[in-house]
């Protein structure tokens, strides 16, 4: 099984599907029971990957390769390293998560609604499993589709606009990724004559600075309209207000890390000298931390409880792309961290707003207040969540925010000085908001007859908080996974990195991960 | 030595009041609550006592918790003899707090859900977390328990949640602290890349080797992050509202334990200080200001908990002081009999309102000597020592930071004499509005109960005798500085300004009542100015407050998220609303159709390849 478990987890959710199709439209509950099976296997299947990835091995494993369209040198190229490994992980345990929440919340179309979401679900692991660019850009695309329909079929009242906005935003950006991608590989076949979409064969191309810079770009459109970094964020408000809860949920939690994951898989290997250049890693950090700050403030204005978390994920992810470009082993190990944790925190977030979204169907701050009185299980929840992506230490937002912001501060010291406001603001908008919903009065009737969190509801929070929780105390398997993969990025940018780190060092430790 | 069940027992306290407290009678949930406590006392004393004179540190390793590159940190504890007089004061009088709090809170529902073994779990997880502080081995886990701590300080801040000004309160002290942790953040990534560690063992022993210029950096962001916890100026102000909360919790987080943490840090650091003479300048600076600042607020202040929230401000000032003379162990000396005195003037406090159902203003008070015995007389001993009254606690400790002050600047020594005249001033200002003169208010005053005076005999005790714990000898080798020379004139200089400040409080408050009212009216504009806190809150709000969230407002999400970024997308958009259209139609809700349009992608995309290979070839 091992030889295809890459292949094997990538396809439950398409398996599901198929299954799915044949079922009769009118039994709900079947067709409800069998999504959350089919999405509960596909986590399943993806535990083994836990036990039998052998940490600090360098490359991927798990590898399949299989020609595919020799004629354009497309493979079906598959394998994961410590980075891959953490966003599979999180994106079957988040899909099935966003299954569970589905359960109430979505009463038609549900055949279809669930069929969109096992194959967004096989997307989005292709995306982070591919080692092919053709086949990578297939499920790059692909998901693309699934979540249109989930925003623009199940979403809120704006959902067209809002749907549409996600489309056109995300495939302008990777029209021009494409670009960029045959550019590559036109310059592979140029140079080795043979036709190759294979990342290893790529990463050999050997390419002027001016070429790099210009593919950078193509690429830099296409992840930071994903991510999405400032000034490309407007879409992720709109796409999150209207979206279904499940809907917001994966992509805050998944979805995003797509654009993060480009720059790490492509962009660094690939272009290293670009992602060195200094005027482009200065544009970048800079863009980075404009949107941790800006993202920050516009949440203190947001009168609606749904697109103040949304506007926190920008602020959340500059953190990220911050970490990537300070190109330094602690702030990408704290990038990858950070977007595992970003997941668990804000697909808590919108969990909690889908809990109280299905009792009032409003979103609007000034609604709530004194929930704490009626509905102390959910209050408690909601606080944990906050609390969590609020970066409070023994929870899992500190250790990826101290990690990105102490690689920051060895790359630019005033990157981090900026950076650490974002910290003193995320406390400031999420405690108001908790303050504003929770605490107080009961001032609107309509609340006080809420009742508290089902177990099913419970339930489906509770792998969240445990996740946090360990990420908070104990990261250093996570760590571990991510040394290697790391250095080996940092090793390709900043060649010789850790000889000169080396020499500085006050007592020996090895970088590549040997023990 | 099991180091780590120290704070691991009040935080099984935490989990089981936590999860079962609902169910739990008041009786059990105050056993487990104080228990742990109590048995986290036990078993500090016990480490204590096995590990001897302590001359060295003494580590735990426990675990790894980060390691990413160079950055490797443990989760280590470690004790030393300036742990031991931290370890003692927060877990003895953590102990006697909680105690005190089974009769304080004996009626108190909350809230709804369950407002005692609420208060419980959440101070049991305060103990976790100052205890993690305490005994943490480097620089990140003394930061878990430092933002812990604040997070207790929020949720037992707001504990009455259902009071929008509790709450408000709390928000506050949580975000000024997190600006007080911009610079102690940035200070931690700075001493991370100058000694690649942050054990406090490696970075101590190394610091001598780094540039002074360094050095002054890391002190001074450090500080920045000890004026937030520890309410200097000018990040003091949540510290009065965080009055809003239970009276233990004043007492125990916001007078005896949390808020000495910045003086903790910084003595903690002195192997960075003394290398950075203008960093140690600053932190005097800063407190002498803060001392006298703060000390001209409480001679105007009504509210019983607030004139001594602000004697918590200044006194702290004069912790600061101590450390920023060079005098750590004076600053420790007076962080630990502070924690006697102050405890039990809040305790105290807490008892005069807990006797009068709620009343706080000390105006509504008066002649509550007879009625509230036992109370009454340990709140004597305390304003007493705070007063600097010989041979109370307060004098020794209080004479050792002033007599350092006077060995480094003259004027600091002489500016801190008027501050303690000041101080004793408006204590006794209070202890004689409150229990002299003539009962002015409505309840009926009832004597507490022996759960909760028991507490204040013991700390009534070590307020009065507590200076005879000889800190700067038992620290003598611990900090550079040895033992403060002794200096009787200006000992008798600083008493006297003590025992002025207590003759003029009764002759104003006692003899001539009127005297008060008069002598405001004749400075009436100085004395709005000091009423009001000389407007600080209103001038942050106007200066920071407003700014940012108008601006993020108007400026940058009306303006420029909505207004520039969107309106170029939405012009786009109308562009291809054709596009659009054709999208609509695809809705069709029709799994097959959905299929097609993969398909279709996929075609699209191998389309566009072979057309540029064909273009290649």
């Amino acid at each position: 099984m091992d030889q295809h478990l890459l292949s094997i987890i990538l396809f439950t959710p398409l398996a599901g599907l198929l299954v799915l199709v044949l079922l009769p439209s009118k039994s709900k509950d079947l067709i409800r029971i069998w999504a959350n099976l089919a999405s509960f296997a596909g986590f399943l299947i993806s535990l083994p990957l836990l036990s039998r990835f052998q940490t600090g091995a360098s490359g991927f494993q798990f590898e399949e390769k299989f020609d595919w369209i020799p004629t354009l040198g497309a493979h079906y190229h598959i394998g994961i390293d410590g980075i891959s490994l953490l966003l599979v992980m999180l994106t079957t345990l988040m899909g099935f998560i966003a299954t569970l929440v589905s359960w109430s919340g979505i009463q038609d179309r549900l055949k279809e609604y669930y069929a969109m979401f096992l194959l967004l679900q096989t997307g989005m692991l292709g995306v982070f499993l591919s080692l092919d660019f053709f086949l990578f850009y297939i499920f790059w695309e692909l998901v693309l589709v699934p979540m249109y329909f989930i925003i623009g079929i199940w979403g809120g009242p704006r959902k067209l606009y809002a749907a549409i906005k996600f489309f056109l935003y995300t495939l302008a950006g990777s029209v021009l990724m494409l670009l960029g991608i045959l550019t590559l590989y036109f310059q592979h076949a140029t140079q080795f004559g043979t036709y190759s979409f294979e990342i290893s064969d790529l990463m050999r191309t050997n390419l002027p600075l001016s070429m790099q810079q210009l593919v950078f770009w193509a690429f830099f459109l296409g992840f930071a309209i994903k991510v999405p970094m400032f000034p490309f964020h407007t879409w992720l408000p709109d796409a999150h207000v209207e979206a279904p809860t499940a809907g917001s949920v994966i992509l805050a939690a998944v979805l995003l890390k797509m654009g993060t994951y480009g720059f790490l898989r492509f962009s660094l290997p690939l272009l290293p000298n670009a992602s060195a250049d200094r005027t482009i890693v200065q544009i970048l950090a800079v863009l980075s931390i404009i949107g941790i700050i800006y993202g920050a403030l516009v949440c203190l204005m947001q009168q609606d409880w749904k697109k103040l978390v949304a506007y926190s994920s920008v602020s959340h992810l500059g953190f990220c792309t911050l970490g990537i470009f300070s190109l330094t082993p602690n702030g990408i190990a704290g990038s990858v961290i950070q977007q595992i944790n970003h997941g668990i925190s804000t697909g808590m977030l919108f969990m909690v707003i889908g809990v109280i979204y299905e009792r009032r169907h409003t979103r609007l701050i000034s609604e709530y207040g004194g929930l704490a009185h009626v509905m102390p299980k959910f209050a408690i929840i909601f606080a944990i969540a906050m609390l969590s992506s609020a970066g409070l230490p023994l929870l899992n937002g500190f250790v990826g925010e101290f990690t990105i912001l102490q690689g920051a501060f060895e790359a630019n010291r005033a990157w981090a000085a900026f950076a650490v406001t974002g910290v003193i603001l995320g406390a400031a908008y999420l405690l108001w908001l908790y303050q504003r919903t929770m605490l107080g009065q009961v001032t609107n009737g309509k609340n006080l007859t809420l009742h508290d969190m089902s177990f099913r509801e419970v339930a489906m929070f509770l792998p969240l908080v445990a996740w946090a929780v360990w990420i908070g105390v104990y990261p250093k398997p996570y760590f571990d996974i991510l040394q290697r993969p790391v250095a080996e990025i940092v090793e390709r940018v900043h060649p010789g990195y850790f000889n000169g780190v080396l020499a500085q060092m006050p007592r020996p430790l090895s970088p590549g991960g040997a023990k | 030595m099991q180091l780590w069940l120290i704070p691991i027992l009040p935080l099984a306290g935490f989990f089981i009041n936590g999860v079962f407290g609902r169910r739990f009678s008041k009786s059990l949930v105050s056993t487990v609550a104080v228990g742990s406590v109590v048995l986290a006392f036990a078993w500090a004393l016990r480490v204590i006592l096995a590990l001897g004179d302590l001359n060295s540190a003494y580590t735990e390793h426990y675990f790894t918790w980060i390691q990413s590159g160079f950055v490797n940190i443990g989760c280590d504890m470690a004790v030393d003899r300036l742990t031991v007089v931290m370890l003692m004061v927060v877990t003895g009088i953590g102990s006697l707090i909680h105690i005190y709090a089974i009769g304080y809170m004996a009626h108190e529902h909350g809230p709804n859900f369950g407002g005692f073994y609420r208060f419980f779990a959440y101070l049991n997880l305060f103990m976790f977390f100052m205890l993690t502080l305490v005994l943490a081995a480097n620089f990140l886990l003394l930061f878990v328990g430092w933002e812990g701590v604040g997070l207790c300080s929020y949720l037992l801040i707001g504990f009455y949640f259902d009071k929008k000004f509790a709450t408000n309160a709390g928000n506050k002290a949580f975000i000024v602290n997190r600006i007080g942790d911009f610079g102690f953040s940035l200070a931690i990534f700075l001493i991370m890349v100058n000694f690649k560690s942050l054990d406090f063992a490696t970075v101590f022993q190394q610091a001598p080797g780094a540039s002074e210029a360094t050095l002054t950096t890391i002190g001074l962001l450090l500080l920045v992050g000890a004026c937030g916890k520890s309410a200097q100026l000018p990040l003091y102000v949540w510290l009065p509202d965080a009055m809003a909360g239970p009276t233990p919790v004043s007492a125990l987080i916001h007078a005896a334990t949390m808020v000495t943490a910045g003086v903790y840090m910084c003595a903690r650091s002195w192997p960075i200080y003394v290398h950075a003479p203008e960093a140690m300048h600053a932190i005097a600076l800063i407190g002498i200001a803060t001392a006298f600042f703060a000390a001209t607020i409480g001679l105007a202040q009504n509210d019983i908990k607030k004139v001594f929230a602000y004697s918590t401000v200044s006194q702290l000032g004069y912790m600061f002081v101590g450390v920023g003379c060079g005098a750590f162990s004076a600053g420790i000396y007076h962080l630990m009999t502070h924690a006697f005195f102050k405890a039990l003037l809040f305790l105290g406090s807490g008892s005069v309102i807990h006797a009068l159902s709620g009343e706080q203003d000390l105006r509504n008070m008066g002649g509550l000597r007879t009625k509230i015995p036992w109370t009454f007389w340990t709140m004597l001993c305390a304003a007493l020592a705070i007063s600097g009254f010989p041979f109370t606690s307060g004098f020794f400790s209080k004479d050792a930071i002033l007599i350092a002050a006077h060995g480094y600047a003259p004027w600091m020594f002489w500016l801190g004499v008027v501050t303690a005249g000041m101080t004793a001033f408006y204590v006794f200002r209070a202890m004689f509005l409150a229990f002299f003169g003539t009962y002015r208010g409505r309840e009926h005053p009832h004597e507490s109960p022996p759960v909760m005076y028991l507490p204040l005999v013991v700390l009534a005790a070590l307020s009065l005798g507590g200076g005879f714990i000889k800190i700067p000898v038992f620290l003598d080798k611990f900090f550079p500085t040895g033992e403060v020379p002794e200096d009787s004139t200006l000992m008798a200089i600083s008493v006297a300004f003590g025992l002025g400040g207590i003759a003029l409080a009764y002759l104003m408050y006692v003899l001539k009542p009127s005297m008060a009212d008069s002598f405001a009216d004749s400075v009436k504009g100085l004395y709005t100015l000091v009423y009001n806190k000389y407007f600080v809150d209103e001038i942050y709000d106007a200066a920071v407050v407003r700014p940012v969230v108008g601006g993020s407002r108007a400026v940058l999400w009306k303006t420029v998220d909505a207004g520039f970024i969107d309106g170029m997308v939405n012009g786009v958009g109308t562009l291809s609303r054709g596009v659009g259209d054709v999208l609509r139609r695809m809705q069709s809700g029709n799994i097959r159709s959905y299929a097609s349009w993969v398909l279709l992608g996929c075609v699209t995309v191998i389309g566009a390849v072979l057309f540029f290979l064909g273009g290649v070839r």
